[in-house]
């Protein structure tokens, strides 16, 4: 059964993907945001505070994965080991040698080595620079992009998944359940969203899933009508009749002819909610009310750009970082867009031989 | 035409039109006098709209257009785009095919005739009013008084087409170009309007250009004639000589191509599906404080019997309940009375039990295009329903079974992984078709399944359904509003009319001799050649 499924899909997808690649802008996107995910996902490998690894007296260490004692490398606490202090440095340098990631600052680490003033400005000890708390903002920026991009996507999946059940049913079925949905939808809709995460966040510690939880709550009610609209269009196309007729099962009628048809309104709808999902979660965190202070998230660095206009580094990376991520995400979904519609097809067959025409005249 | 009549009025010489480099119209040559209709024939595809677009200057921006074109003294290939708009709808006039398109849904009839006439003759206010009242009273529309308020919905497919002749000789043009001025209507209104069409060229003396795919219609209501067939002119002449001694082979295939034969005869039998009293009704809206209206009845109670391997024609006009018929037996439309099929209660079965027997009867649509999924290859268009039916199937079984349904409704093997909007209208009927039979069931309704198609590709669809009910024994309730097909499909035949059974009996004695004045008016207005 597997083996004929994937037999079944491979014509589509194929198609599909020759017309993805075939758009220049949206490939190349795609891979530099697979790529810089990809890195963000090995945050801890590139910047970090402690040693990938270390020899010490003839043993091995992995920092990265075990909280030694100080005690371990002659400290006098049976703490964990700062790696940074001048002290453990000097012995691990005398007895042995140690692996640093190319970023030798985890997001939360405050460089007690600075001898300037924070915010300190980039150099080579800080790629990108200080912010006021002393911690590398360069580090912070890798592991903000994870968060964000971890938090949209969770948060677009769940709202697709909830968007489409609901807006597939009310416009399927259509009459009292699209009446009785949409009436319902319409008083959900009308719930203040900031305010209640205002009033959360004064409630209780929002956390990553706390936020994430709350902003599904909504996040999918944009999704309802292009996919009800689309729903309610194609239960009356002749092939769903003909599929009608032919006597498949409401469920399955839905999900072969009916949702497809609604996947191209759909994931023109994505591009936004995960672009919107990042924008939202860093706007939640610029005014504050986002994630716990700590967190490595873009949102904290715009603020601080704000309110350290003399630190002109802050504000740049958060900018730059923000509109590079935002602007691949866009030319990606508008490349999905595309493949997935099936007029578009016949024109990337139609437009390939254009790069000759030039040529020939 | 090297004639010694007057001057002609449109003259195309030697018109071509290519879009980017693929060639529509090949070198076409015609003249067209004062007071005569030069019908231009051809099936689609095969360049007549484009030539006369062509001509008129009305293509895309992409549209080469090569050779003379004259209308009288004028060089059309000269104008000015300027000079343009004073002739397309001042000296030409325009009926387009859709009449339910071309008129703006948002303004009334007064308004649309009347924007033309302040455009082209100044006129306004009272005066157009008038001239309004004065051209709808031309095209025969009734209380044309009343009809100027009227809003486009509020009138008929018909109406509508006689709204757009007024608006086409509003403003006296020496030619009238009816691009397929019929094709969307019912065959009866069909003969009115053309009946108009000429009458108002002999009144103001003007040129007709006549696209049509028909050629009943060519041989009643043209002058002469010149076939089209893929861009190229193929002959011209007398509609007489051209219909009687054909010249070029193609112009004999597309005479021939009228359905021809008869079904083969099937022994008496048990009918494998009946109805009795069978209506639909529909509630009307309701609104507030009104008094409920009575429900609108699409289909008034009726009886019908279809015996195994027999096909019963149902045939009508638009809105007379064909296709409610054939709905509400499939059970796709909530309906009274009784349906019994192959000895069961159909009407009291509901949910999977329904969606189990389903198998059983199957249905081919009309629109080939709008059927088929263009999401899906069609393989697994066609093995859709057997994977649902015959969950026990394995793959290769399913594949094989695909693949000689394909074969046996006379499909390419390579198909399978072909998309629908790769094949031909006929083809994908052909599709269609194939997605119904590899269910194999004992009764096939057939929605209109050859007024999509082409002439030609029509009488093949037929054989093709002759061929498997001989072969495989299936019962056909074939709905359509062509006699001709009708009488090459049907046994037995019933005509409806506004949701009633006007006459029913054997499709011959019907057809040859009607028994009701309505179905005399169908067979004449068919122009079947019996």
């Amino acid at each position: 059964m597997v083996l004929a499924y994937t037999s079944r899909l491979s014509p589509i997808t194929r198609r599909r993907l020759a017309v993805f690649r075939g758009n220049r802008r949206a490939w190349v996107s795609l891979w530099v945001f697979l790529a810089l995910f990809a890195g963000s996902l090995a945050a801890e490998l590139i910047a970090n505070d402690k040693p990938l690894v270390l020899r010490y007296d003839g043993e091995w260490y992995v920092p990265l994965l075990v909280d030694y004692p100080e005690t371990e490398f002659g400290g006098f606490l049976p703490t964990g080991t700062d790696y940074h202090d001048p002290f453990i440095r000097e012995r691990l340098a005398e007895h042995g040698w140690a692996l640093w990631p190319v970023i030798p600052f985890s997001y939360q680490t405050l460089d007690m080595q600075m001898r300037r003033p924070s915010p300190a400005p980039p150099s080579p000890r800080h790629w990108l620079g200080t912010d006021d708390q002393g911690r590398d903002v360069l580090a912070r920026v890798i592991y903000g992009f994870r968060l964000s991009v971890a938090f949209a996507l969770v948060l677009t999946a769940g709202s697709l998944i909830l968007g489409v059940l609901i807006g597939g049913i009310q416009g399927y079925f259509g009459g009292k359940t699209d009446l009785i949905g949409q009436r319902l939808t319409e008083i959900w809709s009308g719930l203040p969203v900031l305010f209640l995460l205002i009033i959360l966040a004064s409630l209780v510690q929002p956390g990553f899933w706390w936020l994430l939880g709350i902003m599904l709550l909504f996040s999918w009610l944009g999704l309802v009508d292009v996919v009800r609209a689309e729903f309610l269009r194609a239960r009356n196309l002749e092939y769903v009749r003909a599929a009608k007729a032919m006597g498949l099962p409401p469920r399955l009628i839905m999900w072969r002819h009916v949702l497809p048809n609604a996947m191209v309104a759909t994931l023109t709808f994505v591009p936004f909610l995960f672009t919107g999902a990042i924008t939202t979660l860093t706007a939640l965190d610029f005014l504050g009310f986002g994630l716990p202070p700590g967190s490595p998230s873009l949102g904290e660095l715009v603020a601080q750009g704000k309110n350290n206009l003399h630190a002109p580094w802050l504000g740049i990376t958060a900018f730059v970082s923000l509109s590079l991520m935002l602007s691949l995400l866009v030319f990606i979904g508008e490349g999905l867009r595309d493949a997935f519609d099936p007029h578009h097809v016949q024109h990337a067959a139609s437009t390939s031989p254009m790069p000759r025409t030039p040529a020939d005249a | 035409m090297p004639d010694a009549s007057p001057a002609p009025l449109l003259r195309l010489d030697g018109l071509s039109v290519a879009f980017d480099g693929v060639t529509a119209v090949d070198r076409l040559s015609l003249t067209i006098r004062r007071g005569e209709t030069l019908a231009l024939v051809g099936e689609s595809g095969s360049g007549k709209s484009v030539s006369a677009l062509g001509a008129m200057g009305l293509l895309p921006p992409n549209a080469q257009i090569e050779g003379g074109r004259f209308l009288g003294d004028t060089d059309l290939a000269r104008l000015r785009p300027r000079d343009w708009q004073g002739l397309r709808g001042g000296r030409v006039g325009f009926v387009f095919q859709e009449p339910m398109t071309s008129l703006n849904p948002l303004h009334t009839v007064a308004k649309q005739i009347g924007e033309t006439l302040r455009l082209h003759q100044g006129l306004s206010g009272r005066v157009a009013r008038e001239r309004s009242r004065e051209l709808l009273a031309q095209v025969q529309l009734p209380r044309p008084g009343e009809l100027l308020d009227a809003w486009p919905h509020q009138l008929s497919g018909g109406q509508r087409q006689r709204v757009m002749i007024a608006m086409a000789i509003a403003n006296d043009p020496q030619l009238l170009i009816a691009d397929e001025p019929t094709t969307a209507l019912d065959v009866t209104v069909q003969q009115e309007i053309l009946a108009l069409l000429a009458e108002l060229r002999d009144r103001h003396g003007m040129g007709m250009l006549f696209i049509t795919h028909d050629l009943n219609l060519v041989r009643r209501h043209a002058d002469r004639v010149c076939v089209l067939y893929n861009g190229r002119e193929q002959e011209t002449g007398r509609v007489a000589d051209v219909f009687g001694q054909p010249q070029s082979a193609y112009t004999r295939t597309l005479l021939e191509a009228e359905p021809r034969g008869r079904p083969a005869p099937v022994p008496a039998a048990a009918p494998l599906l009946q109805a009795r009293r069978l209506a639909v009704s529909y509630a009307r809206p309701r609104r507030l404080f009104a008094k409920p209206r009575p429900a609108f009845e699409a289909l008034r109670p009726l009886d019908l019997a279809v015996a195994p391997g027999e096909t019963l024609g149902i045939v009508g006009e638009s809105g007379s309940g064909k296709t409610t018929l054939a709905f509400a037996l499939l059970r796709l439309t909530e309906s009274r009375g009784e349906i019994d099929f192959a000895g069961e209660r159909l009407d009291r079965l509901s949910g999977t039990a329904l969606r189990r027997r389903r198998q059983r009867f199957q249905v081919v649509f009309q629109d080939p295009y709008g059927s088929l999924s263009p999401r899906l290859p069609v393989a697994e268009i066609v093995s859709e329903g057997l994977r649902y039916h015959a969950p026990a199937l394995d793959e290769a079984e399913v594949q094989h079974r695909v693949a000689n349904t394909l074969k046996e409704v006379g499909l390419p093997a390579d198909c399978a992984a072909r998309y629908p909007h790769e094949f031909s209208g006929g083809q994908r009927q052909r599709i269609a078709v194939a997605r119904a039979i590899i269910l194999e069931p004992e009764l096939l309704v057939l929605d209109e399944p050859t007024s999509a198609l082409d002439r030609t590709v029509q009488k093949q669809l037929v054989e093709l359904l002759r061929e498997l009910q001989r072969r495989r024994g299936i019962s056909y309730l074939f709905i359509s509003h062509d006699l001709a097909v009708v009488r090459a499909m049907a046994h037995r035949v019933m005509v409806l009319k506004d949701g009633e059974v006007v006459e029913q009996g054997d499709c011959l004695a019907v057809l040859e001799a009607p028994r009701t004045d309505y179905t005399r008016r169908l067979v004449d207005a068919a122009g079947l050649r019996l």
